[in-house]
């Protein structure tokens, strides 16, 4: 998994939360928004109900695994639902040159709306400004452009929340047990995301001070590297009462691995949301008992915002006048308590 | 040690006997390399026993060890051929990517075990023909074609699983990497590996194929004058890696009970340094199955220890670098001073 974004979540604290659990909620439903506005507010907010035409364009990257395939199916399943939406989607490619070009293209075509989740989100913030100096606003996806004016609204995930949630979860479960033993199989090392999530983790697990991070190992986000870290981290750890795995797609090995050693004798916890591990959640019979979230359906949000702007609209349920220009989605814990909730969300 | 060492004749190789064959006096020569790797992989047992004597000096870590090796093991044999002919493979990674896909697809899956099998081995035989024709009769520069077939095969890997993890539901292929499958506590697929490296040593060293190889490898001219028909002989080479491909592909949909387009990432990389580092000769000619199988040993043995002292990623790489650098030079002085 490459999902790449900085933490700006801090600025814009707790209404971005909000905002950000408030959207991932629409993509599950449909709400009437309109009906529960404030009182003595009567912007135009968006809505499900057909406003004037709005032509999207996105541009997105290779999906070659399972979250960013998620990305681009959450993407075009939404802008289906909208009838006055129309969906111009490129193929994604990992290249950035090629992704500019692309996004040229699209900038060309006058469509009214782009929505971008950059190969590399430093490399493209050029096109990105190109794209707002033309006069159309950008809503960035995920992994963040190098300046606030390359985009007209961000929206992505949280993966220092993503740590910490995995983190107090853990803790809780294990809370009045004294001497606990938590390890840590983290994502790709190279990745900013992966010192994010590890450092939300561990300052969680300070406030836990019987438990102790006894080990971590990075892996790749692939079945493979999964499988083989794992298998080392349960060869160096005898007993352990806690384990958070960043990622399901690797967690796939892991699991693998715990299963080849037939350990069975702690709680693990995931990241991301593959349906798999969603799957295994409910059948509740092995280690794996959550897992947090790096939602998909961030890209339906994105294309709710993209024709909200399009249509010239602020959000449903929040008093301002404009989109708000940063969203950072809530990682939230998935257990069997919620897990039919988010089945239908789960990615392969 | 599973492989089979063949035993070490330091004594002779002192005195250069001048035997009939060629390749006899490099074997010689091969054989003071092996040692020294043998001596990096000693000092490296130490280290891990007195860092870490309860896990890393126990049986199920050697089984671990093993077992992680094995994947990229069968790789290196077939590799180390096609280094000493002269070639390069740098599709390996790739073909093992498409291979554990193919075989994994739900469609594959229905004939069960053997479906599984067949799939994974056909389909690395097919992209190693590939490899062949291209390079022995359309004169292709080995590093340009199996380049082409690392993109095309990781490209037509990601199309059939659209990106997704592809899990095996067969359970007779979960099962052969199960504690249960063990035979006298030798995995099974440890087994697999050992077989496949008795049968490239002994392939290399004691038959005409294998002489034919590095006689290809050591002058192509010289061998075709010889009456060798180098294209064949490249041909076959490039299968032989590809079926090896094939064979690791099983091994991973086993260990990892899964088949994905990432599998197999950079394992090119890691089957030309063992090889290396066990001292065969990039431009070819020379090479032993024994040299790259203990280099494959010593990079896990590396990646074991680092793990179990739970050092991070950063440091591991650092002294992985280093440490590939000192066993070739450790091997290198000892073979220039004996």
């Amino acid at each position: 998994m490459t999902e790449i974004t900085s933490r700006r979540g801090l600025l814009f604290g707790a209404a971005a939360v909000s905002a950000g659990a408030l959207l991932t909620g629409c993509t599950s439903n449909e709400p009437s928004e309109s009906k529960d506005e404030p009182a003595g507010n009567n912007q135009p907010a968006a809505d499900d109900k057909p406003g004037k035409q709005v032509t999207i364009g996105f541009a997105g990257p290779q999906a070659d695994h399972g979250w960013l395939n998620a990305i681009n199916d959450n993407a075009k399943d939404r802008a289906k639902k909208y009838s006055d939406v129309t969906l111009e989607i490129t193929e994604g490619s990992n290249d950035t040159a090629q992704q500019i070009g692309q996004i040229e293209t699209l900038i060309n075509k006058k469509v009214d709306v782009l929505v971008v989740l950059p190969a590399d989100g430093k490399a493209l913030t050029q096109v990105g400004l190109k794209a707002m100096r033309a006069g159309i606003p950008v809503v960035n996806l995920d992994r963040i452009f190098n300046t606030p004016q390359a985009y007209r609204c961000w929206i992505g995930g949280d993966n220092y929340g993503m740590g910490l949630n995995a983190g107090h979860y853990i803790g809780e479960k294990l809370k009045g047990k004294s001497g606990a033993r938590v390890i840590e199989l983290a994502g790709l090392d190279n990745l900013e995301l992966t010192k994010q999530r590890t450092k939300g983790f561990d300052d969680a697990l300070k406030n836990y001070p019987n438990i102790k991070k006894v080990a971590r190992q990075a892996a790749e986000f692939t079945v493979e590297s999964g499988q083989a870290k794992m298998a080392q981290l349960l060869q160096a750890q005898s007993k352990f009462d806690a384990l958070w795995n960043h990622d399901d797609d690797q967690g796939v090995g892991a699991l693998r691995a715990i299963e080849q050693a037939g350990r069975d004798d702690f709680l693990m916890v995931g990241g991301a949301g593959a349906l798999s591990a969603f799957q295994a959640i409910k059948q509740d019979d092995g280690v794996l008992k959550a897992t947090v979230l790096y939602p998909p359906t961030m890209a339906a949000s994105a294309i709710d915002l993209a024709r909200a702007l399009g249509q010239g609209k602020g959000i449903g349920g929040m008093a301002e006048f404009e989109i708000p220009s940063s969203i950072t989605l809530y990682s939230a814990v998935v257990d069997k308590t919620n897990v039919d909730q988010y089945m239908s969300t789960g990615f392969k | 040690m599973t492989q089979p060492v063949s035993p070490p004749r330091d004594s002779t190789a002192k005195v250069p006997e001048a035997p009939p064959p060629a390749w006899r006096g490099l074997l010689a020569r091969a054989d003071v390399r092996t040692l020294s790797l043998l001596g990096v992989l000693a000092a490296l047992i130490v280290v891990g026993g007195i860092t870490k004597p309860d896990e890393f000096l126990d049986t199920r870590n050697l089984q671990l060890v093993l077992t992680q090796a094995s994947v990229v093991g069968v790789v290196t044999v077939g590799m180390t051929f096609v280094i000493v002919s002269g070639g390069i493979d740098l599709s390996v990674g790739a073909i093992v990517a498409l291979a554990s896909v193919w075989a994994t697809t739900v469609a594959t899956q229905e004939y069960g075990f053997a479906g599984i099998l067949f799939t994974a081995i056909i389909v690395g035989v097919g992209c190693g023909l590939v490899n062949g024709v291209l390079i022995a009769y359309g004169a292709m520069v080995p590093f340009i074609a199996t380049l082409a077939m690392l993109a095309s095969a990781r490209g037509l890997a990601l199309q059939i699983t659209d990106g997704k993890t592809q899990i095996v539901t067969v359970p007779s292929v979960l099962d052969l990497g199960e504690r249960d499958a063990y035979v006298l506590g030798i995995p099974p697929l440890v087994l697999v590996f050992a077989v496949v490296t008795i049968i490239g040593w002994l392939v290399l060293n004691r038959t005409t194929f294998g002489r034919r190889t590095v006689a290809v490898g050591g002058n192509p001219e010289a061998a075709r004058l010889a009456g060798i028909d180098v294209r064949r002989q490249r041909l076959y080479l490039y299968l032989l890696s590809g079926l090896c491909c094939g064979i690791a592909a099983f091994l991973l949909i086993v260990l990892s009970g899964s088949g994905q387009n990432t599998n197999g990432n950079l394992y090119e990389l890691d089957a030309i340094a063992a090889a290396i580092i066990g001292g065969t000769l990039l431009t070819g000619g020379r090479g032993t199955i024994t040299g790259s199988v203990l280099g494959v040993l010593i990079f896990f043995t590396i990646t074991n220890i680092f793990a179990l002292n739970n050092l991070q990623s950063d440091v591991q790489q650092i002294a992985k670098g280093a440490i590939i650098v000192a066993a070739v030079l450790v091997q290198r002085r000892t073979a220039s001073t004996t």
